[in-house]
Parts: structure tokens; C-alpha cells; sequence
């Protein structure tokens, strides 16, 4: 099984060309280059380890671009709702 | 309609794979067939203003992205009240009309496939009520 890494933010915003020097980012620096969630502008983009069809994997919501997603957050597996 | 769907929340991957085996495939042939995301540690629902520190948990929050990578719509609810599939449907429909027609056109409340939309530009300002009546909100 590939090395899954924990849920994160990449910094970025979908779509941000700049893919270089992620991780050597002053932290504030970085901060900065978060934009709060807001409609009409880039989502903040994120890696997750994920289940997809039997297999663990990491998934990008970068991966999407050029696609239309609906992003669901909910609370918690094996609840009622 | 070409959207996939990203479900996450804070289950490890691990809880996700027994969820899917043990009721969601009960539910839907096969399981669910879209990717369960790990939020574990929250970050990523704190940055989209949907996790609840002191529960612990993302609540449920629904975000429309368009291919650009743009947040379209989103709808945050506390947990005991689930969603409406077909309102996601319905404004899924909206926003692709709009960008295929260039955003020339915008839909007005009630919009559903078939029914008018709005040319916005200096000839429309102040007589909306002349193409757009009221029954058409529902």
C-alpha cells in the first residue's frame, strides 16, 4: 500500500500554477497565500488519504480541475442522517 | 451531467472501507461510488468554515466547484438535517446553463431546465416583470 500521509491543505488555491517550493513556505508567507472560503473565488485546494473503490488512496481536489465537483463534508461514517 | 461527488469527513480511510461494506452497499449496489476523503485532523474542513472544534467533527457542508476550480455554491447545515439532492441537482443544472451560454444568461430565482432565463444588460434594467413573473420562483 502506498504511504498515505493525514489530510492537509496544500496552500494553494485549485488551480494555482505555482506548484513549486510548497513545502519551504514561510509559514506566514503561506498564510497569506490562504484565501478564506468564499463563493466565486479558487477553492482552497487539499490532498486526503481517501477509500475509492477497494483501494486506499491519496486524492487532490487539484486532480478535478476541469471537471465540475460537488464537495460534501458530513459528520461522521455510521451516523444516522 | 459530468460533477463528481468527494464525500469527507473525519473517519479514517479504515472506518470509511468498513462503512461501505457494512451498510452503505446495503443501501446502494455495490457501495457508494464516489471517493470518502479523510479529514482527520480537521484542517481542511476548518479552512472551508465547516468544522466544529468543540464536536469534534466536520458538519455537513456541500460545495459546487466548477472546473476552474471556482466555488460556485455552497450550503452549511448543522447535522440533524440532511440535504436536498434535488436542489443540488437543480443549481448543478443552473450554473452549467450559465457558463455554457458564456454567462450572458443568468437564472433567476426557481430557475429549472425549460424555463425563461434573464439577458442581464442596460434594456432589461427595471422591466424584469415583463419577462419574468412570479409563479416562475415556483
Amino acid at each position: 500500500m502506498a504511504k498515505l500521509k493525514c489530510g492537509q491543505l496544500t496552500g494553494k488555491v485549485v488551480g494555482d500554477k505555482d506548484e513549486t517550493s510548497k513545502t519551504e513556505e514561510p509559514a506566514k508567507a503561506k498564510e497569506e497565500k490562504m484565501t478564506k472560503i468564499m463563493v466565486g473565488r479558487k477553492a482552497p485546494d487539499f490532498e486526503a488519504p481517501a477509500y475509492v473503490n477497494g483501494e486506499i488512496k491519496m486524492v487532490k481536489l487539484s486532480d478535478y480541475l476541469g471537471k465540475w465537483v460537488v464537495l460534501c463534508f458530513y459528520p461522521g461514517d455510521y451516523t444516522f442522517v | 451531467m459530468g460533477v463528481e461527488v468527494l464525500a469527507i469527513s473525519v473517519d479514517s480511510p479504515f472506518v470509511h472501507k468498513s462503512w461501505q461494506e457494512n451498510e452503505l452497499s446495503k443501501m446502494v449496489d455495490g457501495g457508494v461510488p464516489y471517493p470518502l476523503l479523510s479529514d482527520g485532523s480537521g484542517r481542511i474542513g476548518a479552512e472551508y468554515g465547516v468544522y466544529d472544534e468543540e464536536a469534534g467533527v466536520d458538519v455537513r457542508g456541500r460545495f459546487i466547484i466548477d472546473p476552474d476550480g471556482v466555488v460556485q455554491s455552497m450550503e452549511v447545515m448543522t447535522p440533524p438535517v440532511g440535504r436536498n439532492v434535488m436542489e443540488l441537482i437543480r443549481q448543478i443544472q443552473a450554473y452549467q446553463h450559465v457558463r455554457e451560454s458564456g454567462e450572458t444568461e443568468a437564472t433567476p430565482a426557481g430557475w429549472k431546465p425549460g424555463k425563461p432565463t434573464l439577458k442581464p444588460g442596460p434594456d432589461l434594467v427595471g422591466k424584469v416583470y415583463e419577462v419574468w413573473k412570479t409563479e416562475n420562483a415556483f
